[in-house]
């Protein structure tokens, strides 16, 4: 396909760069870009550290390309619904847009503290976008008294990180043992603990917050579950993200909370699980068969996948699910956080093993291999991202656990259990 | 592994082959991780190349024990240089260690090797270009090497690393014959070996006295901070490490930019659109550079040995065969880069393996972009109507650190 119209719904990382990747590969027809805020394309780590800290003006966090790409944009004016039968798209404000091709790309929310009320005191932010952090960091430069940030996952614990480092109060609460015990396992999330601790977080884990209570329309403090109460006069709700599918809704694509399912040329699937050749999706949005994990279907939320995946759909939309064959990149991502990059590679999810293959956590060097049933299936680097690429051929081939021993620096293995929550049932 | 033509890297190290080693470069990739018939295992193709350099089990230390040539003395002999061996073994340069000791090594390196460092050496870096070209500016032929591509980093490097002038021309004497150390044939040729070891042991006493004088005068250049510094982990830098990272930033700081900046000019000189588009935007350099170090890069190979089995691509590398990363073949790996024999400082995704890579990735990297482009925009720039005296030109025996001897230009005028 070279002509005719193409439109992205997403108008972020993967809706850019799937609309890049179709000029690149020479589709020369009409090509529109919706997205629901009103800003361009802007990139999101820098939400969670420089922007907080205040290095990076919120502003100045647009991406790299977006000037040069030849499209036409619809911003501030997010898609409603499709008429999958129609070809048409549509769009708040009542606009119709057909389309030959669509590529979903509408990512994911920030999942909201669940009571509405106490959601809306003054003083409970959630991080997800551009406006939400730039929210955040004039609060910040307020000089709240307390911070508390609720979850630590990889946003909550770079919220942490950037807010401590601007000489600021923070409690972090999660109900996890240790955190990031969700991707990484309480191993690995244990010394991380120690890393927080260490920089002056008080670090509340194993527990979690029942109620956001306020005066004069301030939040104030939290109930705990263990009975306790924390004062805080900043809240940053760290809880995770919510895929935005709500507007498909009714129109026969497998989509809920948890994404759009898709299959591996990344084409929509509809809810008999047959896929639309006109419709794709890429990037947080897209639930896909992961030939790494036996084809479960997972969603991720990496900026490496968002880039990858647009540009295999790109390739799909173009050339066809054939020549464009299966979307099979290794996971990829990286965490800024307390003096640490952390970068991994490969899924843990479900693993059954840790180990420390190589350097010592008391250097905060090192590298822990994931093991699931014998075979390695990740690779976690702290501050040691140089040793990681020697991992990628052994997870993309499942090869025995422990992977790659013998080397420089490698301590004899001690497998453990990684202290991962049980995997979900597909 | 199995069918090669395992005479192809015997080849490449044959000087008749030094002008262009490509085509063998080519048929070595057919098979990307191919054995020798001397046992060597050699990975040319990009992706195996990417993934030895960051196995662990691919040690970098892989030099020969120490060993000085029998002088006759018997105090020498039997207790100076046995002795001076052993330190030499336990000491070896960061380029030559493994982990965790190359870390500390490296990083205590880094710290003194600052942006802005490195940064305030560009307008000195240029003035020391326009001097060489002041020099010949009454020629109408001149040899880039020994007029420019030659002084430019030996002067460059003693600056930083202060040496006081004055003994700036030992250090290009020393820097010449030490950095034959780094080709493999080196290491076996008995003559070249003596050589090197005095050479050293002269190099080494300098360093010496150099840095006791750092210690009690401090200024600001690298071997006062590399000699005054304290690291939070491993405290401070032993002198025989001391002496033996200084020899390495001397030695690695000089050939090899001595090839960026000839090897570029040479292929500017091939490609006269580049060259006039180079001459009309300046600003072009860093492309031009970058598709230098992919194209034509300094270093061709570095070697490395295996410490375990390495199961690669259905094989096995077998624990302590010795290894040739050929850099300057997955450099020209089709399965990596579109059109990889053309020379085109456009391309948009060019992450070639002209400064190696992982851990013991170039050093000096950034100051090495500096002078090339000094010397390369100033060329460009001031050179009228340069052509080449002859194409190809004389190389150097080096296969590894591959470079002309010479390089004679013909020129209308300098600027």
């Amino acid at each position: 396909m070279r002509d005719g119209t193409i439109v992205v719904a997403g108008a972020s990382l993967a809706g850019l760069r799937g609309a890049e990747a179709l000029r690149a590969g020479g589709f020369s027809g009409r090509l529109v870009l919706v997205g629901d805020e009103p800003h361009l394309p802007y990139d999101r780590p820098p939400l969670s550290k420089h922007v907080l800290t205040g290095e990076i003006a919120p502003e100045r966090t647009t991406l790299p390309g977006v000037g040069t790409l030849a499209a036409e944009w619809r911003l501030g004016t997010p898609a409603v619904g499709l008429d999958r039968a129609g070809r048409v798209l549509l769009l708040a404000g009542g606009e119709r847009l057909p389309f030959d091709r669509l590529l979903i790309a509408t990512g994911a929310r920030a999942r909201p503290w669940p009571e509405p009320a106490a959601a809306a005191l003054a003083g409970v932010h959630t991080l997800r976008s551009r406006d939400d952090a730039a929210a955040l960091a004039a609060a910040l430069a307020a000089r709240p008294e307390r911070v508390l940030i609720l979850g630590a996952g990889f946003l909550g614990c770079e919220a942490a990180s950037s807010i401590r480092a601007l000489g600021l109060p923070v409690t972090v609460v999660d109900p996890a043992p240790s955190p990031l015990a969700g991707a990484l396992g309480q191993v690995i999330g244990g010394f991380v603990a120690g890393r927080m601790e260490g920089a002056g977080i008080d670090l509340r884990t194993g527990t979690e917050v029942t109620r956001l209570e306020g005066e004069d329309g301030r939040v104030r403090r939290a109930r705990l579950a263990d009975g306790g109460t924390i004062p805080a006069d900043l809240v940053v709700v760290a809880l995770g993200a919510v895929r935005n599918t709500d507007w498909l809704a009714g129109s026969g694509l497998d989509a809920d909370e948890g994404g759009l399912s898709c299959d591996r040329a990344c084409r929509a699937l509809d809810e008999a699980g047959r896929p639309d050749d006109a419709i794709f999706a890429a990037g947080d949005v897209a639930r896909f068969p992961h030939p790494l994990d036996g084809d479960r279907p997972v969603a991720l939320e990496h900026w490496g996948n968002a880039v990858a995946q647009a540009a295999h759909a790109a390739r799909a939309m173009l050339a066809g699910p054939e020549a464009a064959g299966p979307y099979a990149e290794v996971p990829a991502f990286w965490s800024n956080q307390f003096g640490l990059t952390i970068k991994s590679l490969g899924l843990t999810e479900g693993a059954d093993a840790v180990a420390i293959v190589q350097g010592d956590p008391r250097s905060a060097r090192f590298l822990a291999a994931y093991g699931r049933e014998g075979r390695t299936v990740a690779a976690v680097s702290i501050n040691a991202g140089r040793w990681l690429p020697a991992y990628e051929g052994a997870i993309r081939e499942g090869a025995p656990f422990p992977p790659i021993t013998g080397g420089a620096d490698q301590p004899r293995p001690k497998p453990v259990p990684p202290g991962l929550p049980a995997p979900q049932p597909a | 592994m199995s069918d090669a033509d395992g005479t192809l890297f015997a080849q490449v190290r044959d000087p008749a082959n030094r002008p262009d080693p490509y085509p063998l470069y080519a048929r070595l990739r057919a098979h990307p991780v191919a054995r020798q018939d001397d046992g060597t295992v050699v990975a040319s193709g990009y992706a195996a190349i990417r993934a030895l350099l960051h196995d662990p089990r691919v040690s970098s230390e892989d030099l020969p024990p120490a060993e000085h040539p029998p002088t006759g003395n018997p105090v020498k002999d039997w207790i100076v240089n046995p002795l001076k061996d052993r330190i030499a073994d336990r000491h070896r340069p960061f380029i030559f260690r493994d982990p965790p000791d190359h870390g500390a090594l490296r990083r205590q390196v880094m710290a003194q090797f600052t942006v802005a460092r490195v940064r305030g050496m560009k307008q000195r870096t240029e003035a020391l270009v326009a001097e060489c070209l002041e020099r010949c500016a009454q020629n109408r032929t001149f040899d880039l090497v020994e007029d420019l591509a030659y002084p430019l980093p030996v002067t460059v490097i003693c600056e930083l690393l202060g040496v006081p002038r004055e003994d700036e021309a030992r250090f290009h004497a020393w820097a010449t014959q030490l950095a034959t150390a780094l080709e493999p044939e080196s290491r076996k040729d008995e003559t070249l070996r003596a050589c090197n070891t005095e050479t050293f042991d002269a190099i080494a006493d300098y360093m010496r006295d150099l840095i006791r004088e750092k210690r009690r005068a401090p200024a600001d250049d690298m071997l006062s901070g590399l000699a005054t510094a304290k690291d939070p982990e491993a405290g401070r830098m032993s002198d025989p490490d001391l002496i033996a990272t200084a020899i390495l930033l001397l030695i690695a700081g000089h050939e090899t930019t001595v090839n960026l900046i000839t090897n570029g000019m040479l292929t500017l000189l091939r490609h006269p659109d580049e060259f006039a588009r180079l001459r009309a935007d300046p600003e072009r350099a860093p492309r031009v550079i970058e598709e230098l170090l992919r194209y034509e890069p300094p270093v061709h190979y570095r070697t490395r040995l295996a410490r375990a089995p390495i199961p690669f691509a259905g094989t096995v590398i077998p624990e302590g065969a010795p290894l040739v990363l050929l850099f300057a073949a997955g450099n020209r790996d089709p399965a990596r880069f579109p059109h990889p024999d053309r020379f085109d400082p456009d391309r948009a995704d060019n992450q070639h393996f002209g400064f190696g890579g992982a851990l013991h990735y170039c050093v000096g990297a950034p100051l090495a972009r500096i002078e090339a482009e000094a010397a390369l925009t100033a060329l460009a720039a001031r050179l009228r109507a340069p052509r080449l005296a002859e194409d190809p030109p004389p190389y150097r025996d080096g296969s590894s650190l591959r470079g002309p001897k010479r390089l004679r230009l013909i020129i209308d005028a300098i600027a």
